[in-house]
């Protein structure tokens, strides 16, 4: 059970049922679509760039907690950010889902490390990442929609 | 001398000892998370009992060998068992004759056996092949593939609310370009059973022959393939406690025996030279290559082992538990049922309002309990309910009251975590 509430911590929930930044944002300059096939999941993201720098994100889909709450999180976290700081925090996040449960997790920034618990779900760690590497398709402006397959 | 005590009289749900036929299967005993095993993805795949192990373990260490080929001994015993699993496939699906059984990797091959034979045979521009709207994958996706190849249409009968075919609807859709009918016998997200004796009826008294899914119906309810009239019934080794890799794809001989054959190799033919090839006669004609010797014969060791206890049994007990986990699970605020057809048999398909399936999933997973959260390879279904996906229970003999109880009180938890 504490897995579990490690897993599915109050942050999480919140933004499960709270989403932040949701719904599509009419002066976009980005866009892309994410999809996990394994649970249905689909996800966009938009994104208004100056020059480097995100000067406004949203995100629109439905999922489960835990790609909702990463979603949520991800625009809340990434709002000013430039483009170096955004793979820095990706690669920190990504290090801290995927490291060895075993050993202390690798911090993560800020509100993020809320899903230091999903290493102990690997089934759920493409959950986590979905609108991330949706973000980064975005950013590449890929015209197909990505896949976490 | 007869006795003057009569004996107490046995309902088929007493006589079902499920405490004793848990023991048969090694990986009940298994703890997941510290928690005992609650195996409800039954209808994703089912375990294994022992004898179905060591019917592999008996062949591979005692007398394997390649079939249809050796005069040595081994190879005449391998050949043995190995027809002799087909003749348990005969009479299991009650088919006149074993030359009606084609041994296959599963349900998706049978299926696509048929549409790239008969299918390609029968079906021309503008012809139409009817399925329905609560089908698996593997009964939609080969038959796009035949539509495309041939310019024909994919025509799908519509179902209820409560994931019913809509009959009438049904004798619509049956016309005069319909080439085959292909419906599913159990549906494996919504648990309907369908009314495919019936349908096959009105598929006939057009002209029409009729593919019937039993992926999901042949560990459930008893199939005779004579007294419904299919002209296809295809299922799954994996789903009636057999192995994975093996199927079975019955067809009347009348329509086996004018179909070309689906893969060529050996095994298939009667004499090869480069000019010319004589195919061999049914059911060989259609199994080219090795087969799955070790799939067959462990499926046939499956089959006696359900035969033993009685399809009949397994239904009435299962009943039993659908009705139980049914009436406790409805009883739980926010829940909704997916698949609430009067006809129902072994699935529990259902959402928790608030609460996306798979983290449903997870959730019971920490509690020892598998289920399946997702479209269960029926996206076309999940779509007509208007939901990405659902969180299934799928229940087989072998489940207790006692596992319901504890699926039931984890939704509770699921509900408390989320709440």
């Amino acid at each position: 059970m504490s897995e579990l509430r490690d897993l599915y911590q109050e942050v999480i929930l919140d933004h499960y049922k709270r989403p932040r930044n949701f719904g599509p944002l009419e002066e976009a300059d980005h866009k892309a679509e994410g999809h996990n096939p394994l649970c249905g999941d689909r996800v966009t993201i938009y994104l208004v760039m100056d020059g480097n720098v995100i000067r406004n994100i949203s995100f629109q889909g439905g999922g489960c907690a835990i790609s909702t709450a990463s979603a949520s999180l991800m625009t809340e976290t990434l709002k000013g950010k430039n483009l170096a700081e955004v793979e820095t925090l990706f690669e920190e996040f990504h290090d801290m889902l995927t490291g060895d449960p075993s050993q202390p997790a690798a911090p993560a920034q800020g509100k993020l490390a809320v899903f230091s618990g999903v290493r102990e779900f690997p089934a759920r760690v493409k959950c986590a990442t979905l609108s991330w590497h949706t973000l980064q398709a975005a950013l590449k402006e890929q015209k197909e929609p990505i896949s976490t397959e | 001398m007869k006795s003057l005590v009569t004996p107490p009289v046995l309902s088929p749900l007493a006589s079902l000892d499920v405490v004793r036929l848990r023991e048969d299967f090694p990986i009940l005993k298994q703890k997941v998370h510290g928690k005992p095993l609650v195996y409800l993805d039954n209808a994703a795949t089912s375990q294994k009992p022992q004898a179905v192990i060591d019917s592999e373990v008996k062949l591979y260490s005692e007398y394997f060998s390649n079939v249809h080929r050796g005069v040595h001994l081994l190879s005449q015993q391998s050949t043995d068992a190995y027809e002799k699993a087909r003749d348990k496939v005969q009479h299991f699906l009650n088919a006149k004759s074993s030359e009606e059984i084609i041994f296959t990797r599963g349900t998706t091959e049978g299926i696509n056996l048929v549409a790239q034979t008969f299918g390609r045979q029968h079906v021309q521009v503008g012809d139409e092949i009817l399925i329905s709207a609560m089908e698996h994958h593997s009964n939609i996706v080969p038959w796009q593939m035949l539509c495309a190849e041939k310019g024909a249409i994919l025509k799908v009968i519509p179902i209820n609310d409560e994931g019913e075919i809509l009959i009438d609807e049904y004798e619509k859709l049956l016309s005069e370009r319909t080439r085959l009918v292909g419906i599913v016998h159990l549906s494996n997200a919504l648990g309907t059973i369908n009314p495919i004796e019936q349908m096959i009826e009105m598929a006939h008294q057009r002209g029409i022959p009729v593919l019937v899914d039993g992926a999901q119906a042949v560990p459930h309810i008893q199939t005779d393939v004579r007294s419904l009239d299919c002209d296809f019934y295809v299922f799954s080794g994996h789903k009636l406690f057999g192995p994975t890799g093996i199927g079975v794809l019955y067809g009347k001989k009348e329509f086996l025996e004018t179909m070309p054959p689906y893969q060529g190799g050996g095994d298939m033919i009667l004499s090869v030279s480069f000019e010319k090839t004589e195919y061999n006669v049914l059911p060989f004609r259609f199994e080219a290559g090795t087969p799955n010797i070790a799939g067959a014969i462990a499926l046939g060791a499956a089959i006696d082992y359900v035969q033993e206890i009685g399809l009949d049994q397994i239904a009435a007990y299962e009943d039993k538990l659908l009705t139980h986990a049914t009436e406790a699970i409805s009883e739980i605020p926010g829940i909704r049922l997916i698949g609430t057809a009067r006809n129902k048999a072994s699935v529990l398909s259902f959402l928790i309002e608030g609460v996306h399936p798979h983290d449903i999933g997870t959730i019971l997973d920490r509690e020892g309990i598998a289920i399946r959260a997702g479209h269960h390879c029926a996206q076309p279904v999940m779509e007509r309910f208007g939901v990405p996906a659902t969180a299934r229970a799928s229940f087989a003999f072998y489940n207790t009251l006692e596992e319901v109880d504890a699926l039931v009180s984890s939704i509770r938890k699921v509900q408390e975590i989320f709440s």
